[in-house]
């Protein structure tokens, strides 16, 4: 470990030392195999630094909780006047599918505001310089958000059994794969903006703008159904709408339906257009 | 042998409304072992160059090798050679996450230049001693001081043993005593390991305790590069500064006649010039004046700083606005001679002014 040079012998040793780096030649990396160990790593530091602060996982459950709470009862006696089209004796299959996805949205979407203290901490630009692969900066973060929406998501899904859902667990772990998928299409582009912004001012205001439309879209609450022409039209030109639909089929148990077959194709297309945007705003030389 | 080569290295950022060369073709060089600094003010593209050299920004324009590795067609290969410790002062910080400890960061920086566990272990021991941060393995990096925070970024940089690193401003924001504390840790990775040291600094007492070399940018153009004293002999010579009991205008045009006397000007009521080799010159050019019977009030001799060979070179000076009412004083330090006549009541009331404050300044 101790190779010093002394001082008599400095000026041509030196120079003849220098003549290769002081560290050993580095082998070649086998590119995909670094990508996954390389996730694994940044994934784990994030991991590590929510388990630190739960508080923040734990706050992120309050709104759902209370929207299950507050809201869903009164959705519940409507529902059993049958003018809603939902199923009037298990409401809440309606209900949780909506709040799961509610939850993905606002928990993964606002994420980006993370990088951005992440890359004024200079956290950002040291691992920029690693050998670290640049892709895995991103997917180790993902992951990470994938992780605790889906406990939460599961949270979610006891507390909805505990006011009277009642679903098939096949249907439960199928809507636990949208919220999964959907977490991932949402926390990769939030951190591509927030990155490519870098300002919490900005990224707020544009995380509202465009999540909230999106959310009373989707028909989280209510059935689009219910709506005029127009708002139908509206409704199914955003994606949520179809994926929430395939989760409210799924937690009614049925899985090999046209409506699921969108569903499933909305959300993959979906995280991979956001992952191919976000994949290059991480890789490119000056984010 | 260099490890750092470019040339015409340039950057230029585009906004929608206008377009900033913040780096205009830049060449250096950089050899083995070599502590070299880059030298300029704020926005002079010292910190856009460097990032173009840790990968961290694409050059617009130019070539680059670095650490054997060629910049654009092998940013991996540079990036495994090469250390970085980002500036930590401005927007970004230095690079470590405030919830995290001091371990858990030289930890995951050891994986993350692919070190065994074993290797990243013994790496760690060595540099938590070498820079001082033994025992603060288990603290939050939130609860470090600024001296121990800055030790810790550059042991991040350092941690797989790199034959070249890159310091951004390694020392601004630290006090006196943890910057000349810094100073000797930077030293002594060069006299220990042979490290080549490629840094950024807008103190000159910095770059002149630290630097083999100094590379002198503004504007976006290296202006000049050289060994600090060599530079400052060359281009800036000695200041001396000196008043007369006699005829100002007269003793000036002796002195202008000694072919030492590089530039010389008459500033208020005393005479400034630039000497070469000051102290050789000046007992001849006292003769001379004594000779005319001019007897001599006050004189001083200043040795050039980096300030003065950046100040002949771009006319305009290095320390910031809040230094640079410095030399008042210090032209009045010789105010002590008889008031003449024929001197406006303005003039002396400023000198009074002037004089009280250098009076002030020494009691």
């Amino acid at each position: 470990m101790t190779t010093v040079t002394t001082a008599s012998d400095a000026a041509g040793s030196l120079s003849e030392q220098s003549e290769r780096p002081v560290a050993p030649e580095p082998r070649p990396d086998n590119r995909a195999l670094t990508f996954f160990s390389d996730t694994w790593l940044i994934f784990t530091r994030h991991m590590r630094l929510s388990l630190r602060n739960p508080a923040w996982v734990i706050i992120g459950l309050i709104q759902p909780i209370l929207y299950l709470a507050f809201f869903g009862p009164l959705l519940a006696k409507i529902a059993q006047t049958g003018a809603l089209g939902v199923p009037a004796d298990n409401p809440y299959s309606f209900f949780v599918p909506g709040l799961l996805i509610q939850l993905g949205l606002f928990g993964a979407a606002f994420v980006g505001f993370t990088i951005i203290s992440d890359w004024r901490a200079g956290v950002i630009e040291r691992f920029r310089v690693t050998p670290v692969s640049r892709m895995a900066l991103l997917a180790g973060r993902v992951m990470r958000d994938v992780i605790t929406l889906t406990v939460q998501a599961i949270v979610l899904v006891l507390a909805g059994l505990a006011f009277g859902l009642r679903a098939p667990v096949a249907g439960v772990l199928v809507s636990l794969g949208f919220v999964a998928v959907v977490a991932v299409s949402l926390s990769a582009v939030s951190y591509a903006v927030g990155l490519l912004l870098k300002s919490e001012d900005a990224l707020a205001p544009l995380l509202n703008m465009v999540m909230v439309p999106l959310m009373l879209l989707s028909g989280i609450m209510l059935p689009m159904t219910l709506g005029p022409h127009w708002l139908r039209i509206a409704s199914k030109c955003t994606p949520f709408g179809y994926i929430i639909n395939a989760m409210r089929g799924a937690f009614a148990g049925h899985y090999v339906t046209m409506i699921m077959l969108e569903g499933v194709c909305v959300a993959v297309g979906l995280a991979i257009a956001c992952l191919w945007l976000a994949s290059r705003a991480f890789i490119k030389e000056n984010a | 042998m260099p490890i750092i080569e470019a040339s015409g290295l340039a950057r230029t950022f585009s906004s929608r409304r206008r377009k900033v060369e913040a780096v205009r073709g830049v060449d250096l060089t950089v050899h083995s072992g070599e502590i070299v600094g880059f030298l300029g003010p704020n926005g002079a593209g010292k910190t856009t160059t460097l990032r173009m050299l840790t990968t961290l920004l694409r050059p617009t324009a130019g070539t680059a090798t670095v650490a054997g590795c060629d910049l654009l067609r092998d940013p991996l290969g540079v990036r495994r050679r090469i250390g970085y410790v980002p500036q930590a002062i401005g927007v970004t910080a230095g690079g470590t996450d405030p919830n995290c400890t001091v371990a858990e960061e030289l930890a995951i920086q050891g994986r993350a230049y692919r070190l065994s566990a074993a290797d990243t272990a013994a790496r760690v021991g060595l540099l938590t001693r070498q820079l001082d941060l033994t025992g603060l393995e288990p603290r939050l990096c939130k609860t470090l001081s600024g001296g121990q925070r800055r030790r810790l970024d550059i042991s991040l940089g350092l941690i797989h043993s790199p034959g070249v690193v890159f310091l951004d401003e390694p020392t601004t924001g630290l006090d006196p005593q943890s910057r000349s504390n810094m100073w000797e840790h930077i030293t002594s990775l060069r006299e220990k390991l042979g490290t080549t040291i490629f840094l950024t600094t807008h103190y000159l007492e910095e770059a002149d305790a630290l630097c083999d070399r100094v590379l002198i940018i503004d504007n976006g153009k290296i202006i000049a590069s050289g060994v600090p004293e060599e530079l400052k002999r060359q281009i800036a010579g000695d200041v001396v500064t000196l008043s007369v009991t006699g005829d100002h205008a007269q003793a000036k045009d002796i002195l202008a006649g000694h072919p030492s006397v590089r530039e010389i000007a008459l500033d208020g009521r005393s005479i400034r010039m630039t000497v070469e080799h000051g102290e050789e010159a000046l007992p001849a050019m006292l003769r001379a004046l004594d000779g005319q019977g001019i007897a001599l009030a006050s004189i001083q001799l200043a040795r050039p700083t980096l300030d003065d060979v950046f100040l002949t070179l771009t006319g305009r000076s290095l320390r910031d606005d809040s230094s640079s009412a410095d030399p008042g004083p210090d032209f009045a330090a010789g105010g002590g001679e008889p008031h003449e006549g024929g001197e406006s009541s303005e003039d002396s009331t400023a000198k009074d002014a002037l004089a009280g404050a250098g009076n002030k300044g020494r009691s």
